[in-house]
């Protein structure tokens, strides 16, 4: 398109024209802009200056007390006690350097506490208070307040500090709160301005962290006029905020803390579930820590001690850690193919010890075999055989799916750090994962709860609670929030066939009361609590042709990290259960020697409420549990005594 | 005129290209982008981090940026108007979709290594996409109604897009730059004269309503917009910013308090004292003499770019560099007056001072086409 040049020329002057209006008013606006300034700071500065000068207005923020945290009783879980912190003000101070060389002839100084406050001395404007010290005690306090008058620029202030009085118990549930951290404030999209208030605490990990926005609540705000050494002069308006939501958890502290001690000295975890209401009435992981040293930042020393821990105890393994299942899995499996319709429960295996594979041979734990096997007999004796035959007649897909239904390989939505989701592995995921297809031995493995199959502890309290019910029990550790009670999730049948139902728990029932089955020996006689359960011992090592041939390791003559997981699922009572309780005892050996007395002593605990009468245990047994009764007794006594001191 | 008749032969090539640029525009966007580093290093209490570093960065990534786009030539970028305008309306649906949260609206999208704010592209493409469709529209046509309702569909649109964020400081700044850019273009008067008119009568009608029988809207949005036009009757929540704002400015007296004198404590729980509010900083330290300094500077820099813009015969040229001259001054009028009481808070960045990357790249891409146009003017023979 060729445009005449007149036309061309026409539209240039236009465009000249026009530019020059536009940019005559651009001029103005700018002269407009000039003025303003002008008047704001030549015309009025004196008046601007003498408000700067004399009477500064300033907003001060007004930090919101945190929300507290109780058990499921009203115990305190977390709470905000006063606390003491000395400020100085570097303009009033003078001789910064002088001061608090007075101070730290009355006062311990920490030299990395001090260090900070120099560094956020340097960085801030000289009439802008700084905490030198945290957490002092009244005494400490009292001698600054008589020598005063050699400390200018320093003066107490009253804060809120977090305190956990129940320890190490409730660390991994509830976590801890710290200071706002740069990385913090990085990782949040516009920050409130009450994060960038020096020292301010948030939720770091646990529930702390999860449910920080209900606990933290809103910070008020108050306006006041301050003279020119920073002081308050007058307050001029307030907005008073809003507190933060107190918080009720379904744990039972007493219960966490029994369990808790019972753990101790393995790596391990259990949970406790309440099987109408899907309540977590506890939730442990050993060993643990004293979530009250993060609080004001821990020293490197007892961090590293704490990161280099072979038990690894800042991990949180009851919802975090996730292991093959082993024989716990097997009611997945029965459960699957049950409903299938691809065996009866009279329907016999014959056991020889091993079964062949597409040319693998796969082992039952038992070397000479179980004979011949239906469903009740297998899940007592757990013999394996009887696994990779099932499993083989039902296909992994279905397994995988019945796994998810019970609870297994699905994400529940609790508010913890890092909440697994274990894996239920089918042939999709394979071929999505590692491109590969499916083999017929890795349905074998997977029927035994090895391989590809992993799960928390967590996720096996809740297949245990279902397996009972038949519904879909739904894990909650938030009971009420404010007063208000959070709805109970755990009613919707789960839709499996009652029938086939009854036959996997007539084989758990089996399995803690049946001369013959693996948790026998750690079973209940008390007749209304009869217990049901499943053994599983995960194997952490592949077993070479050769070990077998000249006999299998036993765990006791391994390296602690190379032993099996031992693990137990109950529930009870077995005619009308109340509890599923999931233990996994980290290279613990037999899933029926390490972890199922954990589960029946922390299972009867919950039944009575408290140290349950010892008729409950059968007669052999019944010396040894007293004596363990009584030293958990006397530990628990000394840690209250610890935390009365605390306080 | 199309490329064909560009005087390729007399425009420089290859790295001859760096002599010709507009040397004094860009000597001038370096002396702003400085003024930045040196608030920002004194509002962070006379450190590099947080700020002032990571802005330097950004500002070697623009400046790099603003040489590449220069050195290719504007014809390419004429033909690439409308693939960009429309690129950019795909990528504000794309944040409708996929975007990011932040300051309770939507904005940004994430493209794995970087944030991308397509509002801010929207505002170099919606500029070069009216230049271009100028350029291309004969002149006797421009003020047929049809071929005014193309133009005003097409900053509409964005418009529209950004405003559902929310962020009405992009769309503020969108319709009028674009309705600048017709301006200049050449469309008729009444048609401007018909907008303002109407809208002011609106907004009249609006008010005058209020407590009568047939109010027009709700009585919380008058609220909302008294507190909006008159921050001061919310002392606690916006009319702080502006109260302190003003006190700051004031107490900084003919020649401020001095680099890194400014008693920050009433900026102290000021989120925006880095980003939209930074120019009371720079006042408070600087005084009278510093704030008008920087105003000149700014003042400058339209002229270079008017200056470019009537020197150069092509139509595409001249339009593009006249808008992006329009909304760089939007930018600074506009957070100047905000800074100082004129105008309601809506956030708008200082142009080139501000701590920012999106706004700052997109800027200098701005003037790497404003550069492109200057080194690539029609030259020799007939004038």
């Amino acid at each position: 398109m060729k445009r005449k040049v007149k036309d061309q020329g026409h539209s240039q002057g236009k465009l000249t024209r026009r530019t020059a209006v536009m940019g005559g008013l651009q001029l103005a606006f700018v002269g407009a802009l000039g003025l303003r300034m002008r008047h704001l700071q030549v015309d009025q500065a004196d008046q601007f200056r003498l408000l700067a000068e004399e009477n500064r207005i300033n907003i001060r923020l007004i930090a919101p007390t945190r929300g507290e945290l109780f058990d499921r009783n009203g115990k305190v879980l977390a709470r905000n006690v006063q606390s003491y912190r000395l400020i100085i003000v570097r303009e009033d101070a003078g001789d910064v350097d002088q001061v608090i060389a007075n101070l730290s002839k009355l006062v311990r100084l920490d030299p990395g506490e001090l260090e900070q406050a120099m560094v956020e001395m340097r960085r801030s404007p000289p009439f802008l208070p700084i905490t030198l010290a945290d957490r002092v005690t009244w005494e400490d306090l009292s001698r600054v307040a008589v020598n005063a008058p050699a400390l200018p620029g320093i003066t107490p202030e009253v804060g809120l500090t977090r305190v956990y009085p129940r320890g190490p118990d409730l660390a991994h549930v509830v976590g801890y709160v710290g200071p706002v951290s740069d990385y913090d404030l990085e990782k949040i999209e516009d920050p409130e301005p009450v994060l960038r208030i020096p020292r301010f605490h948030i939720g770091k990990v646990g529930l702390e962290a999860k449910q920080e926005d209900l606990l933290r609540g809103k910070a008020g705000a108050k306006r006041v006029e301050v003279n020119a050494t920073g002081r308050v002069m007058r307050e001029l308006d307030r907005q008073e905020g809003q507190e933060g939501a107190d918080i009720q958890l379904t744990i039972d502290a007493e219960l966490q803390a029994y369990t808790q001690a019972r753990l101790k000295g393995e790596s391990a975890s259990a949970v406790v579930i309440d099987c109408e209401t899907g309540d977590l009435r506890a939730i442990v992981s050993s060993p643990s820590f004293d979530p009250n040293l993060f609080v004001q930042g821990i020293s490197v020393a007892d961090y590293s001690r704490l990161r280099d821990d072979k038990y690894r105890p800042l991990a949180n393994k009851s919802v975090q850690g996730v292991y093959p299942p082993g024989s716990t899995f097997k009611m997945v499996t029965a459960l699957a193919a049950l409903e299938a319709g691809s065996v009866s429960p009279n329907d016999t295996v014959w056991c020889p010890g091993h079964m062949e594979i597409s040319g693998r041979r796969f082992h039952c734990w038992k070397r000479g075999g179980h004979g011949h096997m239906d469903l009740l007999n297998s899940l007592k004796q757990s013999c394996d055989v009887y696994y990779y035959d099932v499993a083989i007649k039902v296909g992994i897909d279905r397994i995988a799916e019945m796994a998810r239904k019970l609870g297994i390989g699905v994400r529940h939505d609790i508010p913890m750090s890092a909440v697994a989701r274990g894996l239920a592995a089918d042939k999709a995921w394979k071929q999505e994962t590692y491109g590969q297809n499916w083999q017929i031995g890795d349905t074998a493995n997977a029927s035994i709860g090895q391989g590809y199959i992993l799960a928390s502890p967590l996720q096996l309290a809740v297949m245990s609670a279902r397996i009972a019910t038949g519904r879909k029990v739904t894990p909650r550790l938030v009971k009420s929030i404010d007063g208000v009670e959070q709805p109970n999730l755990s009613t919707e049948p789960l839709g499996l066939n009652e029938n086939n139902l009854r036959q996997v728990r007539k084989g758990m029932f089996a399995v803690a009361n049946d001369r013959r089955g693996t948790g026998y020996r750690s079973r209940i006689i008390e007749e209304t609590m009869r217990m049901a359960g499943k053994s599983g011992t995960s194997q952490v090592r592949n077993i070479t042709k050769a070990e077998r041939a000249a006999g299998v390791i036993s765990n006791a003559d391994l390296p602690w990290e190379r032993r099996d997981h031992a693990l137990y699922v109950a529930y009870a009572p077995a005619d009308n259960p109340k509890y599923a309780v999931a233990v996994v005892v980290e290279h613990g050996g037999g899933g029926s020697s390490a972890a199922a007395p954990i589960v029946r002593d922390v299972m009867l605990q919950a039944l009575y409420d408290g140290t349950p009468p010892l008729e409950a245990y059968p007669t052999g047994d019944r010396d040894r549990i007293q004596a363990q009764q009584e030293e958990l007794q006397r530990d628990q006594d000394e840690r209250e005594i610890s935390q009365s001191d605390r306080a | 005129m199309s490329y064909l008749e560009y005087n390729v032969k007399s425009t420089p090539t290859g790295l001859r290209k760096i002599l010709y640029l507009n040397w004094p525009l860009t000597l001038l966007l370096i002396t702003v982008a400085s003024v930045g580093f040196l608030q920002l290093y004194s509002v962070a209490g006379g450190s590099l981090s947080p700020w002032a570093e990571p802005q330097m960065k950004r500002f070697a990534l623009g400046m790099t940026a603003m040489l590449v786009v220069a050195m290719v030539p504007i014809w390419f970028w004429r033909n690439m108007s409308v693939v960009a305008y429309l690129l950019s309306v795909v990528l504000l649906i794309a944040v409708e979709l996929v975007g990011i949260e932040g300051k309770g609206a939507q904005r940004w999208i994430d493209i794995g290594f970087m944030r991308l704010q397509p509002s801010e592209l929207m505002k170099i493409t919606l500029i070069m996409l009216l230049a271009a469709y100028y350029d291309w529209l004969p002149a006797r046509r421009t003020s047929h109604p049809f071929w005014v309702l193309v133009p005003v569909m097409m900053i509409l649109f964005p418009t529209y897009l950004v405003l559902r964020q929310p962020d009405l400081g992009t769309s503020i700044l969108l319709v009028t730059a674009g309705g600048g850019l017709m301006f200049l273009a050449g469309v008729h008067w009444a048609y401007f004269a018909a907008v303002i008119a109407s809208g002011v009568g609106l907004v009249t009608a609006v008010f005058e309503s209020r407590g009568t029988p047939w109010q027009l809207i709700k009585d919380y949005q008058y609220r909302r917009i008294d507190t909006f036009l008159d921050p001061a009757s919310d002392p606690l929540g916006a009319g702080y910013h502006i109260t302190q704002s003003k006190i700051a400015l004031g107490s900084g007296g003919w020649t401020g308090r001095g680099f890194m004198q400014g008693t920050q404590s009433r900026l102290n729980f000021l989120p925006e004292k880095h980003t939209d509010f930074i120019f009371t900083t720079l006042a408070e330290e600087f005084g009278f003499v510093g704030g008008i300094s920087l105003l000149s500077v700014y003042a400058l820099i339209i002229l270079f770019c008017v200056a470019s813009a009537l020197a150069t015969r092509d139509r595409f040229s001249s339009l593009l560099t006249l808008g992006v001259a329009i909304t760089f001054f939007l930018f600074f009028a506009v957070n100047m007056s905000m800074v100082m009481g004129l105008a309601p808070v809506v956030g708008v960045p200082l142009p080139m001072v501000s701590y920012g990357g999106s706004a700052m790249l997109v800027l200098m891409v701005a003037f790497g086409l404003v550069q492109s146009a200057h080194i690539h003017r029609p030259r020799g023979r007939s004038r």
